[in-house]
């Protein structure tokens, strides 16, 4: 638990990262919010207190609020009570990983969850229970109580399978100088839960990961040999790299022509280099995170100025429409920091939703 | 309600669902056990057939006699009255909580018009003029589905609204075939609150689908639709009222893009509980529509009951339906096969007779003013539900806000999970508890936490009522006790069951054979 998750939350600090900016929180009266969330969590693993074995770090980072919950921990590592800080976050995750846990249910925010990515990458199934300001990271449940169940579902073996979900490193700096500059900064493993319940009649809607490979098919005999294409960050364009048997990057941008790599992890101005002169260019993305962004998130590389030479026409989205459904109704968003361009990309788009499935889906900025 | 009147409804606390611990029949086999013991033929029969069998050609005889349980006819009633009493059928139950496939009343007489052997003793294989009367009442009803919908002409072969969708599709492509198109035009527009069969039945015919999504106001706009219209565009399928029981108001514009663009405009009319008396395909613009006749038409559907299809279109496709067709001409009723482009058979012999006929008897004994009447009944139900159910905590019905729905409104628990953790699958375990049904699918999961209500005409106030009370008990107890209701049902014989397993294609397997393959599979692994 990160226990002072939150803290600039309602004091208007839009994060609490970094001891300066913790102190200024504590100065305008902010309270911690972690406790009272992980309580509702671990509220829900309590009927299995007999059947698992709960491991944490000392007095804030977890032991207080188990025992106040009925738990008796196994309690590991050493901390400087009270004054905690990034370090004692990752070597917990380290620690924890040695004790080999099943789980790690961690409760904190965007900071968090990059902290977790740093130290331990996806070698352990981790959750999120949101406890922090920033959370464009896809690994929290949607709520406190909701972590704790699925936690639950998936330490009884209920929830059986994985999925890879975006984790996204907010500047909090610039956020306070009012500028959101967003990275995909990784992809953690959490237990994988539908994000609505599973009715009868749907039941044989297949797996997002089946769902991305039929995309990745679609998209693959579509493809021209003479055409760019630009491929951005995520696991379902991934899938694409993968149909064609090419080592590209998840978090990267990628460009490949003829079923070639002929780059990877490109900056703008690579890009801006690459598509020169040509005439066939075409931009393939998806939307990252839970937010449904489009472009300004994530993916800076394609820039506006890559945007303006390429067309709105030549601008292919691949989204699963789980994905889409995820958004519950919100269009994509796009924040590229040219208004012209976001205008552009604004009204509707065809999304390839599948091999031979498209969705109409709405642009907005 | 005033004190001096009387609730008539109470709700079942005292319910529990039957439990037999019943073997399945195979379990209750006992060699040489009869139902029936059948006499010795007389002598003189015996001389003329032998022992019957002996008479069949010796090709049509099997080696082996048919592995069916041997069960005695006391054990076999006791068997399935018992299964049936597991059952928590239309019959018993208030069944509204199955939106967009609420089973409205079948009338008993009607069940019995087709049980008589009148219509259980034809065989669709007689010649014609010995089923004068099964060939008029599919004549017949063709011509009352004409006016209901405004459509040209109708044909009652589709086996159910899916197969009407694909026979839809089928008729498209021949269209286009016709015109020298059909190998652009490969593209087929849906919607996604629209039924999930057709673009299910439009896929398997070989079109690409495109699914167009609802704005924030729970409508499609028309510029989605222009997006998605091309020289591809084949044809739009759509159902209107949506799943959400939002009339589209832009329907005649849709229409009139899709012909613009070149593409057909196929009507799911599959349920047409609102509507009926009150708009027609015809005037939507619509080239072809199907109504589901165990569905609107009241004849019950699912396990309760065999589909039924009854696909119309205007005047320009009527040389495109499957054949054969019943006509009428010389005071004789027969089946037209003289169709000059006709998609040819969809299905073995001609509709599915006994549901075709409790349809026709639900027409017949309403007659046009009444069948506008269970319509606007319909609609009122649910708006008297709509309003009531929003009043309930932790409930919303979201889109069109302040607006009238037509016959279902799909709602959401959202408000309630976030605020006791309980879900719509919890709600409907606890439901069960009472003896009411409600449930669970709700294909697409825009909503989050989605529940669907659809009354129809058929359930009275007191019966609203009462499923009211059940849902404001639950809630009621979601808020002081979330446990309790997460830990439902306690009054059913089955626990909640894990279906994560049902949506991984790894681990389906539809037929014994699959499974032993995957089985096998996974101990190589």
């Amino acid at each position: 638990m990160n226990p002072i998750a939150g803290m600039g939350g309602k004091v208007g600090l839009k994060g609490t990262d970094g001891i300066d900016i913790l102190n200024r929180a504590k100065e305008l009266g902010a309270e911690p919010v972690s406790p009272q969330r992980t309580a509702e969590a671990l509220g829900q693993l309590f009927p299995l207190k007999n059947e698992i074995e709960l491991i944490t770090y000392p007095a804030e980072m977890g032991e207080d609020v188990a025992v106040e919950c009925g738990f008796r921990p196994y309690v590991i590592g050493t901390i400087d009570v009270g004054r905690t800080d990034v370090a004692d976050t990752m070597r917990a995750c380290e620690d924890l990983r040695a004790h080999g846990v099943d789980l790690l249910l961690f409760a904190g925010g965007d900071g968090t969850a990059r902290d977790i990515y740093t130290a331990i990458k996806d070698t352990v199934v981790v959750l999120g229970i949101p406890t922090g300001v920033k959370m464009h990271s896809a690994v929290f449940a949607c709520n406190a109580l909701r972590a704790g169940e699925v936690s639950a579902l998936f330490l009884q073996n209920r929830i059986k399978r994985i999925r890879e979900a975006e984790v996204m490193d907010i500047d909090e700096d610039s956020v306070r100088r009012g500028i959101l500059t967003a990275k995909l900064f990784g992809y953690l493993k959490i237990p994988y839960e539908r994000r609505h319940i599973q009715g009868l009649k749907a039941s044989s809607l297949p797996d997002e990961h089946a769902v991305q490979k039929a995309i990745a098919q679609d998209i693959i005999e579509n493809m021209d040999d003479d055409c760019l294409y630009i491929i951005g960050p995520g696991t379902t364009t991934r899938a694409i790299l993968e149909g064609l048997e090419l080592d590209g990057t998840l978090l990267g941008v990628d460009l490949i022509q003829g079923r070639r790599l002929l780059g990877q992890d490109l900056s703008e101005k690579q890009l801006l280099d690459h598509i020169k002169d040509k005439t066939k260019v075409k931009i393939i993305v998806t939307p990252i995170g839970g937010q449904g962004y489009l472009f300004g998130r994530g993916n800076q590389q394609i820039s506006a100025e890559v945007l303006k030479q390429t067309g709105r026409k030549n601008i292919l989205v691949a989204a699963t429409a789980e994905k889409i459904n995820s958004l519950l109704g919100r269009p994509f968003q796009v924040d590229t920091g040219d208004k012209s361009i976001d205008q552009m990309l604004s009204g509707y788009i065809r999304v390839v939703s599948g091999y031979r499935e498209r969705i109409v889906y709405k642009i907005t900025h | 309600m005033t004190q001096k009147e009387k609730k008539k409804y109470r709700l079942r606390e005292n319910f529990h669902q039957a439990k037999w611990d019943e073997p399945i029949i195979f379990e209750l086999h006992t060699p040489g056990e009869r139902g029936i013991l059948v006499t010795e033929a007389e002598p003189g029969v015996v001389e003329a057939v032998g022992n019957g069998i002996s008479a069949l050609p010796e090709n049509m005889i099997r080696k082996q006699g048919p592995a069916l349980p041997e069960v005695s006819q006391m054990r076999i009633l006791k068997h399935y009255l018992r299964l049936s009493q597991q059952c928590l059928g239309a019959d018993f139950n208030i069944d509204i909580g199955q939106g967009t496939c609420t089973m409205k009343y079948s009338p008993k007489i009607h069940k019995m018009l087709a049980a008589s052997p009148k219509v259980t003793e034809i065989h669709p294989w007689q010649d014609e003029s010995t089923i004068q009367g099964a060939l008029e009442i599919m004549h017949k009803l063709d011509i009352f589905f004409r006016e209901i919908s405004g459509m040209s002409r109708f044909s009652l072969q589709p086996s159910s609204g899916s197969a009407a969708i694909f026979i839809m599709a089928s008729m498209v492509h021949a269209f286009h075939t016709f015109h020298g198109e059909a190998e652009k035009r490969d593209e087929i527009i849906t919607t996604i609150f629209s039924h999930p069969s057709d673009a299910a039945a439009a896929a398997v015919k070989g079109y690409k689908i495109i699914t167009l999504y609802h704005d924030e106001d729970g409508l499609v706009s028309v510029d989605a639709l222009k997006e998605a219209l091309s020289d591809r565009t084949a044809a739009l399928f759509i159902t209107n009222p949506e799943d959400t029981g939002i009339f589209n108001p832009n329907i005649a514009e849709f229409t009139r893009l899709v012909h613009e663009a070149g593409g057909l405009c196929g009507y799911d009319q599959a349920n047409a509980n609102g509507i009926l008396g009150i708009t027609r395909a015809k005037e939507a613009g619509f080239d072809l529509c199907f109504f589901n006749l165990h569905k609107t038409f009241s004849s019950p559907h699912g396990c309760g009951g065999p589909a039924s299809g009854a696909l119309g279109v205007t005047d320009d496709l009527i040389d495109f339906l499957p054949v054969p067709l019943v006509d009428y001409e010389d005071e004789k009723y027969y089946l037209n096969y003289d169709i000059p482009h006709t998609i040819g058979k969809t299905r073995g012999f001609h509709g599915v007779f006994p549901v075709i006929l409790k349809a026709y008897s639900w027409v017949m004994s309403l007659g046009r003013a009444w069948l506008k009447e269970a319509a606007q009944v319909a609609v009122l139900n649910n708006n008297y539900l709509l309003e009531n159910i929003k009043k309930i905590r932790g409930a919303a019905s979201p889109f069109a806000a302040g607006k009238h729905r037509i016959e279902q409104v799909r709602y959401t628990w959202e408000q309630l999970t976030q605020d006791t953790g309980v879900t719509t699958e919890d709600v409907t375990c606890r439901m069960a508890d009472f003896g009411f049904h409600l449930w669970s699918s709700h294909h697409p999961f825009v909503v989050p936490q989605p529940f669907t209500i659809e009354p129809t005409e058929s359930y009275s106030k007191d019966e609203l009522d009462e499923y009211l009370e059940g849902l404001r008990t639950v809630v009621e107890e979601a808020y002081e006790d979330p446990e309790k209701v997460k830990h439902a049902p306690y009054r059913s014989v089955v626990h909640k069951i894990d279906h994560s397993t049902l949506d991984d294609p790894e681990k389906w397997a539809i037929t014994w054979r699959a499974y032993l393959k995957k089985d096998g599979k996974d101990k190589k692994e």
